[in-house]
């Protein structure tokens, strides 16, 4: 069951930020916070198909993580996740077509293994 | 007393109705809010259920019910600010950019163990906080965006267009 969930976390996680990635650089940029224009960017991302699977994906994701963590602490669940930062970076080179440099590279790896001691050092 | 609730009022109201001034936020402050949404989203959430118990299920009924208990409410509430700041975060930058500088909030959660909580951060802790922090400074010496730009009705970059 366990691991079962961390699968429901990672997976559909990793392709909900992808996906929501590319359907909001699609959508264009957001600069505008007033109540208003936030519902006109919530109706107008209705229609956005990237976003429309990534956020049910991002729900997946999250459920699964609440029950997980339901039934086990932080210090089990985090750690899968903490891989997806290298895994989501090399996603995002290939499929999202961004230009990693060598400092984005080292910055995901250094966040990667300092999620992975700040969750398992309890 | 009045008069001064009374302008409370009319400046919430001018603000609703203002609609000819965008409300512009900078990169900075949207990260903010997303990490402060996060960390405190996640939190209130974690407390609310613990107070509602076990939730493995595949029936919807357990997770309606702990619609129920407010610090759950709260909990929906902060994060589904979250959800929209991280949506207009990734329609600025680049997702390579987001990842890692959103993960402040794992330092800031374990900064609000020791502190609020006073729960002991242990030395693998620090050096793990050191880690991110570290990580974090190089992202933001990056170009945050890179990803190509998109025509708004199709699915041709703008480069490729030109």
């Amino acid at each position: 069951m366990k691991w079962l969930l961390i699968a429901l976390i990672v997976i559909p996680g990793t392709i909900a930020d992808v996906l929501n990635a590319k359907g909001m650089k699609r959508n264009g940029e957001v600069y505008d916070f007033r109540p208003r224009a936030i519902f006109r960017l919530i109706a107008s991302l209705a229609r956005n198909p990237y976003v429309s699977v990534g956020v049910p994906a991002m729900a997946v994701s999250f459920f699964a993580l609440m029950a997980l963590l339901s039934i086990t602490n932080l210090s089990f669940a985090v750690p899968a996740t903490a891989f997806s930062y290298v895994l989501e970076t090399a996603l995002a080179k290939y499929i999202l077509k961004e230009h990693i440099e060598w400092r984005r590279w080292a910055g995901a790896s250094l966040v990667g293994c300092g999620v992975l001691l700040v969750s398992l050092g309890v | 007393m009045l008069g001064s609730r009374r302008s409370t009022v009319t400046l919430a109201a001018g603000f609703l109705k203002n609609q000819s001034q965008p409300l512009r936020l900078k990169n900075r402050t949207v990260i903010g809010l997303l990490v402060a949404s996060n960390v405190l989203g996640n939190f209130t959430l974690s407390r609310g259920l613990h107070e509602v118990g076990r939730l493995v299920s595949f029936s919807p009924w357990p997770y309606i019910h702990a619609f129920v208990n407010p610090l759950v409410v709260l909990g929906v509430l902060l994060l589904i600010v979250w959800l929209i700041s991280q949506l207009s975060l990734l329609s600025r930058v680049d997702l390579s950019y987001v990842l890692p500088v959103t993960s402040v909030s794992y330092v800031l959660t374990a900064l609000m163990g020791e502190f609020l909580l006073h729960e002991r951060v242990s030395t693998e802790r620090w050096i793990g906080i050191g880690l991110i922090g570290l990580g974090v400074s190089l992202v933001v010496r990056t170009v945050p965006r890179t990803a190509l730009r998109y025509h708004k009705c199709s699915d041709l970059p703008y480069e490729a267009a030109q």
